[in-house]
């Protein structure tokens, strides 16, 4: 090899082993993440198992065409954008709020066993945050119930069969779940406030409130900016095991969204699932995903110059 | 520090700062009470008879106590080869994570290496774009991974977002002198990595190490996706056949069990709640700070 001459290929020889350890993510990465990129080029084929993702038919944008005009590409969307929207109004303000409070409380065992518990319930699991609500507000065997006869002397409506109490249900109990993990980044970013800021305002006659206004708020303003942005990036992605494991004939009309409405076409009837229809499905959301978060970025980067990338 | 000036000068709080503090408090302990509150209902009722809680008699403490719902999980096998299969996943999971996301994060943390920019790129753009549920299913399928316990720990082998966190994390604490003298010393980059590097990155390995723990014992997903044998099943998807699905396996054969079914089966939820969540419970306020550290680090951009 003639050294000499490329300095570039001697620094990453001499590097080796540094390449060595990336193989294996890199491999990993690439089977398991690339590989199913490429593999969703089934969303143009009429794919079947039986003749691979490589011999199957090419059909063009058929799918996609057959996704847009039919009933459920407005049902799922709707639903999809509604959850979305009402789990970022109803939970970024809170941990933001909640923050900016604690930080101003001055007892610090408060303080602490405060956040400590107001953290848990980000470590209840899916499965037994839907099992919690489901058994709470069972309309005749839970809390909700027994109130509700305690109350009228009858067993209230089931709250399960309603599709607007399941937006309501899935958002405040996310809301519960997450508030006080998610205020955990603005308490980190508000520890960085310089405290000369907060003597001068208070010299000035600045009350406690007006400091959160003009000193703490403008510090975390950057954080804010850049948590609003992942999560407004992120609202087409609705996660799929909440609405799926929340979701009943009852409720459905409310409860499907994209993500469980692929896996019901895709997989789940194994013997009449349409792959390439579900891949779709999931493709057109991906783009839509990936349009939003570069858009919103842009936007945020012109007006506020906070900007993921 | 804050608190210390503010209480060296005494500055004398104004009736305004004085409502205002009371409404902090009062917020606080409104929104602790909130979270508090079904947490506390849920252990209760766990341990209160059937008849009180469908009578609406439990509150806040249990009322007739029993521990019939416990007993039940005791003798229910699935719950048991749930919890088996849990900790073997959330074990080897962890290590394996952990693992690789060092691995990853160690070179990609080294300014000078060539391509590290172009690297970095194809693990970030797979925060932003994937292939869908469909073709990482076939792929798993086509794999052989299907029913076997790798479904549940190779797909999710690492996480992007964790990554960058622990290359963030040694861009910063491992400064660029330690590397250039041990260099002169002859130590090769392997070596540095062992000697230097691992022990210096304590603190980020214990916030990976309980990231991906609390995710694998939490996780459902893919064991939902990839397993159908109930011999390999981890305890969420037991969970969710108890707890939501309603259904019961006949394996409580126990034939007083059977007859008690309908009530003990209204027990047997509270304490699986409480069963399957107290682990995370009572580990987390001990390791409170490093999942805090861990925040911190990722909200600073590397």
């Amino acid at each position: 090899m003639n050294k000499k001459k490329h300095p570039m290929l001697n620094r990453m020889w001499r590097d080796k082993q540094l390449y060595l350890f990336l193989l294996v993510p890199v491999i990993y990465i690439i089977i398991f993440r690339y590989v199913p990129m490429g593999g969703a080029v089934i969303a143009f084929k009429d794919y079947k198992a039986r003749d691979g993702i490589l011999g199957s038919d090419w059909i063009g944008f058929k799918n996609f065409i057959k996704f847009f005009n039919s009933y459920d590409f407005y049902r799922n969307i709707r639903n999809t954008l509604i959850l979305s929207a009402y789990t970022i109004i109803a939970g970024f303000p809170l941990p933001i709020c909640f923050a900016l409070i604690i930080n101003s409380i001055r007892n610090e065992k408060f303080k602490k066993v405060t956040q400590t518990i107001v953290t848990l319930p980000h470590f209840i699991s899916t499965t037994v945050m839907v099992g919690i609500l489901m058994n709470i507000f069972a309309n005749r065997t839970g809390l909700y119930g027994a109130i509700g006869y305690a109350l009228t002397g009858e067993y209230p409506p089931d709250l399960f069969a309603s599709p607007s109490v399941f937006r309501h249900m899935y958002v405040w109990s996310g809301v519960w779940q997450s508030f006080g993990w998610g205020s955990i980044i603005y308490t980190a970013a508000l520890s960085a406030v310089d405290p000369q800021y907060h003597e001068a305002a208070q010299i000035d006659g600045a009350t406690r409130f007006q400091r959160i206004i003009h000193v703490d708020l403008p510090t975390i303003l950057p954080t804010i900016i850049i948590m609003l942005i992942l999560r407004v990036g992120d609202i087409m992605s609705v996660g799929f095991e909440k609405a799926y494991l929340m979701q009943n004939t009852l409720n459905y009309d409310a409860s499907t969204i994209i993500s469980t409405y692929v896996y019901s076409v895709g997989l789940a009837s194994s013997g009449r699932s349409d792959l390439s229809y579900a891949t779709a499905i999931d493709l057109f959301n991906s783009v839509i995903n990936l349009i939003m978060i570069i858009v919103v970025n842009k936007i945020a980067g012109k007006v506020s110059e906070t900007s993921l990338w | 520090m804050k608190t210390k000036t503010s209480a060296a000068k005494k500055p004398r709080i104004g009736w305004r700062d004085k409502s205002f503090y009371a409404i902090c408090y009062t917020i606080t302990i409104i929104l602790t009470i909130t979270v508090l509150y079904p947490i506390l209902y849920i252990i209760a009722a766990s341990f209160s008879s059937a008849s009180a809680l469908m009578s609406g008699k439990v509150w806040i403490f249990p009322v007739e106590f029993t521990t019939v719902g416990y007993e039940a999980i005791l003798k229910y096998k699935d719950v048991w080869i749930g919890y088996r299969n849990t900790i073997f996943y959330t074990v080897t999971g962890t290590f394996l994570n952990v693992c690789i996301t060092m691995c990853c994060a160690y070179p990609l943390a080294r300014k000078t290496l060539i391509g590290r920019s172009k690297i970095m790129f194809l693990f970030t753009f797979t925060m932003l774009f994937g292939g869908g549920m469909v073709p990482s299913y076939i792929l798993v399928r086509s794999l052989h991974m299907k029913d076997t316990i790798w479904a549940m720990l190779i797909p999710g082998a690492m996480s992007v977002y964790n990554m960058i966190v622990a290359r963030t994390f040694i861009q910063n604490n491992i400064p660029d002198e330690i590397l250039e003298s041990t260099k002169i010393d002859g130590c090769s980059d392997t070596n540095f990595f062992f000697s230097m590097v691992l022990p210096l990155s304590k603190a980020i390995i214990a916030v990976l190490a309980l990231w991906y723990a609390v995710g694998h014992w939490n996780a459902y997903f893919n064991a939902f996706l990839y397993l159908s044998d109930k011999e390999l099943y981890p305890l969420q998807i037991f969970l969710r056949d108890i707890l939501i699905n309603n259904q019961l396996s006949s394996d409580m054969d126990d034939p007083e069990a059977v007859a008690q079914r309908r009530t003990i089966q209204m027990l047997l939820k509270y304490s699986l709640i409480v069963v399957s969540t107290a682990p995370l419970f009572t580990f987390y306020p001990f390791v409170q700070k490093y999942f805090v550290k861990g925040v911190m680090i990722g909200s600073v951009k590397g």
